[in-house]
């Protein structure tokens, strides 16, 4: 699609400029966590730990995402607001309500886990919107994009999932985020169930998103394979 | 039937007529007095229904009257289709366009002799009466059982006990009031445009307003409930606020009321009557989405109860969702519709 000389599509082409180079930068950040990641693994030795060496950059640009949502409400990145809206809110709500709330729970491994998961999966996609938005995309990246979901959905969701579960007996010791009654509010809440609530709440939800990709890797890659049967 | 036969017959019949009343010289009108019973000519109209996703075939009318309405064609359809009752039938001339009205005639709309049209399934639907019905006695019954503090909702010790605040004595019976307003509104004074609404509406409704009347109820009647910081003071403002709003409500629904005749669905631009509590249509479109607003300020400053506060914003960024939508097809509607009125707020919103 070559720019028109209309003003419309130069407006377009200018949005799209500026979210190319944001996109971009946002994958090179999430190169910086996982290089960050490596050498603190080769500096340690093990695996323990690892959240401290990345702590600052995760926090900073799993927040920055949320503008994601309003590209996608804008449509300039060509995903569903809902799906990348909820996405966004789970990865902020994990790093924030759970992880850095938590202190004891950021030598757990499942942390490590769903870093990984997620560091991985937002190196690819940026690179595909990235590659998308120059209209150069290498069938590489496309198919990644597409399959290694298969992976690190479920490592991702797993990580997740320990994590709150290890929050779990530190919240009800200490009872935070919870309000009581009596007050002059009348409101309570119960952090504690809340996140029980949220683990279980993965049931229904993760097998849409899971099978809501198998469905996009049928559509985009399924014609690859038609091609290669024609020829 | 051919016109020119006819033409035929008819002039036959006029020049006999003509000749045996040749004495009087009276104007012959052109409409032909029928020595026998003779049609005006009927073109009759061929329907054919087709799927709007897949445009199969679904059913050829013929022999269908140019008058004939929307509505009838529906029955038809129906007849040969019985899974589709008319009221989850969408008929458009355009298999992506609008929802052809029930009153729509046959013959005015912008189709040949042969007629296309393009079928869409509504799904199950359910009349908007059963809904508003079912939406609205749940909250009545909920709210009732927390306030009687029936078991296994607070400790057991509390059981059937009531509250010592005569606040919560207060606030239920506003709250019963209002459902019972709007349940008795519901029978004997909304005039319905639609008569029906998806199914699955009313899962949806129903969760809304029963969850938000658990969720309210169980903090209003709990044992630990603490009544509102400035006491008497505040409990009499906000209920004279919360029945001023629900004076102002019904107000607006028998005037709104009164605009439709029973049984039409005719659309009239609202006006202030005698009634003082209708004045505000000066200034607003939907004023009984701006009482609604009132009362349920009024019921949350009565109880100092988060909750309540929550469902009160809830439901005013729906309402004024709502009210948005009717102040512009009231705009689209009427070119002389009083420029002042504003959707919800006065000036405001």
């Amino acid at each position: 699609v070559s720019a028109s000389s209309t003003s419309s599509s130069k407006t377009g082409s200018r949005a799209k400029l500026n979210i190319y180079c944001k996109i971009d930068r946002k994958c090179a950040r999430w190169l910086v966590i996982a290089v960050g990641l490596v050498r603190a693994y080769i500096a340690r030795g093990s695996y323990h730990g690892l959240y401290y060496s990345i702590e600052k950059p995760l926090k900073f640009f799993q927040t920055g995402a949320l503008l994601e949502i309003l590209h996608c409400a804008v449509g300039i990145v060509p995903s569903s607001v809902v799906l990348t809206g909820f996405q966004v809110m789970s990865r902020v709500f994990l790093t924030w309500a759970v992880t850095h709330s938590v202190r004891e729970v950021q030598s757990e491994d499942s942390v490590l886990l769903f870093v990984t998961a997620w560091t991985v999966t937002e190196i690819i996609r940026y690179s595909f919107y990235t590659f998308s938005l120059l209209n150069h995309l290498p069938f590489l990246i496309k198919w990644a994009r597409y399959t290694f979901f298969f992976v690190l959905y479920p490592m991702g969701v797993t990580g997740e999932l320990l994590t709150i579960y290890a929050s779990l007996p530190f919240i009800q010791k200490t009872g935070l985020y919870s309000v009581t009654l009596p007050n002059k509010y009348n409101f309570s809440f119960d952090y504690y169930t809340f996140l029980i609530l949220v683990m279980l709440s993965y049931i229904p939800i993760f097998p849409q998103l899971y099978f809501h990709m198998i469905r996009q890797r049928k559509k985009v890659l399924g014609h690859i394979e038609d091609y290669s049967k024609v020829e | 039937m051919d016109a020119l036969a006819l033409e035929a017959t008819g002039g036959k019949k006029a020049a006999n007529g003509a000749a045996a009343a040749a004495p009087v010289p009276a104007p012959v009108p052109v409409k032909r007095k029928p020595a026998k019973k003779a049609k005006k000519a009927v073109v009759f109209f061929e329907v054919e229904i087709l799927d709007a996703k897949t445009k199969d075939k679904l059913c050829f009318l013929d022999k269908v009257e140019p008058n004939a309405t929307i509505g009838e064609i529906k029955s038809m359809f129906h007849k040969s289709h019985p899974q589709w009752y008319p009221a989850r039938q969408s008929i458009r001339l355009d298999p992506k366009g609008k929802s052809l009205k029930d009153e729509d005639v046959l013959q005015h709309l912008p189709v040949g002799t042969t007629a296309t049209l393009y079928f869409r399934d509504l799904g199950a639907q359910i009349s908007w009466v059963t809904v508003f019905l079912t939406e609205y006695t749940g909250p009545l019954v909920i709210y009732l059982m927390f306030y009687f503090r029936v078991p296994f909702i607070y400790a057991p010790k509390y059981d059937f006990t009531t509250s010592k605040h005569w606040v919560v004595h207060l606030a239920c019976m506003c709250l019963s009031f209002h459902y019972v307003k709007r349940l008795l509104e519901t029978l004997f004074v909304h005039r319905f445009s639609h008569g029906t609404m998806p199914l699955r509406n009313i899962f949806k409704n129903c969760t809304y307003y029963w969850g938000f009347a658990a969720w309210m109820a169980y903090y209003i009647n709990h044992p630990l409930y603490t009544p509102p910081v400035y006491g008497e003071q505040q409990i009499r403002m906000a209920l004279i606020l919360f029945l001023f709003c629900q004076i102002g409500n019904f107000s607006i629904h028998i005037a709104l009321r009164n605009l439709r005749p029973p049984g039409s669905k005719t659309r009239k631009i609202p006006y202030p009557t005698k009634n003082p509590f209708t004045w505000v249509f000066l200034l607003v479109s939907c004023p009984n989405y701006t009482y609604e607003l009132g009362s349920w300020l009024g019921f949350t400053l009565m109880t100092q109860c988060l909750p309540v506060a929550f469902f009160t914003l809830v439901g005013f960024i729906q309402m004024t969702v709502w009210a948005k939508g009717k102040h512009r097809s009231y705009l689209k509607e009427f070119r002389d519709y009083p420029p002042l009125r504003s959707p919800i707020l006065p000036f405001i919103l």
